[in-house]
């Protein structure tokens, strides 16, 4: 346990970092919400490596503590719902054991899209939100997949080190 | 769980994309058509309709909370926003219906709306 203490304290700082690589590099669409998600990388291979539990503090940690650091009280009530959502998919579907790292990952992208609409449309109390659905769809695609190849790749070769259970 | 990429995955991932086609479509489905009107909602409640054939500059709330909206070629953006994020700044000119700009921050919408009367009877000018 102590071990893991360790080991989820190293996985929060680089999700941190992560966040913070993401805000230096200027990378827009022109469309609200569409983000790289670096520091996901940190949650599925997390989810994974450590476990459920573990995975949904460090989400819960970075949300909180990335929001305070690089955004305000909005991005964090968005971070917060797209992170739990998929987090949730994303054990889910491990659970089921029959699908590689990648397609947990996205489905665990467009989770996390389809979470931060939902709350967006809640705020704004207008259902034109909902007709960036497709677009943040896609692109929850697109990162899920470019997460999922990163993440597993990193499981594959470094995830038996941490093999604590 | 060793293995990479396995028979599972493909039709997963299929299945996701396919999903996702379908969405598309099924928002999409109009097509871009050239809306007439813009409607402006704010914290949800009608703010007012504007033409967008008319160059006008639309000035919303007062003292800290405000956002600009510039009608100029049939097209309108956000000019400017008190928001600290400046989403809405960075977005592009909308002119299709149902394209909009949204503030989250100060919860404005703004969405063009097509006048489908307009394309029966027609409007001389």
């Amino acid at each position: 346990m102590k071990k893991k203490t360790a080991y989820l304290g190293v996985m929060l700082a680089l999700a941190l970092i992560c966040s913070y690589v993401e805000v230096l590099i200027p990378f827009s669409v022109g469309i609200p919400g569409i983000k790289l998600g670096l520091a996901n990388i940190v949650i599925v291979f997390a989810l994974y490596s450590l476990g459920t539990k573990e995975a949904y503090i460090l989400s819960i940690a970075r949300v909180l503590i990335s929001g305070f650091m690089f955004g305000n009280v909005m991005a964090i009530a968005y971070s917060f719902a797209g992170g739990m959502l998929s987090l949730t998919i994303m054990y889910l579907l491990k659970k089921t054991k029959l699908l590689s790292v990648i397609s947990v990952s996205i489905a665990g992208g467009i989770a996390h899209n389809i979470g931060q609409i939902i709350i967006a449309t809640l705020i704004v109390s207008n259902y034109s939100v909902m007709y960036y659905i497709p677009v943040l769809m896609v692109a929850g695609f697109i990162t899920g997949t470019l997460i999922g190849i990163v993440a597993q790749e990193v499981f594959l070769r470094v995830g038996h080190l941490l093999r604590v259970r | 769980m060793n293995r990479r990429f396995g028979k599972n995955d493909v039709i997963f991932i299929g299945f996701l994309a396919m999903f996702c086609i379908a969405v598309c479509i099924w928002v999409y489905k109009g097509g871009a058509v050239e809306g007439s009107n813009i409607v402006i909602t704010v914290d949800g409640k009608d703010y007012g309709t504007y033409s967008l054939l008319e160059e006008q500059t639309i000035t919303i709330g007062e003292g800290e909370t405000i956002n600009i909206i510039e009608i100029k070629d049939g097209k309108a953006y956000m000019r400017e926003a008190s928001c600290p994020d400046q989403l809405c700044v960075d977005q592009n000119e909308i002119s299709f219906d149902k394209e909009s700009i949204i503030c989250l921050p100060n919860k404005v919408v703004i969405t063009v709306i097509s006048d489908v009367q307009s394309d029966v009877d027609g409007i001389v000018r």
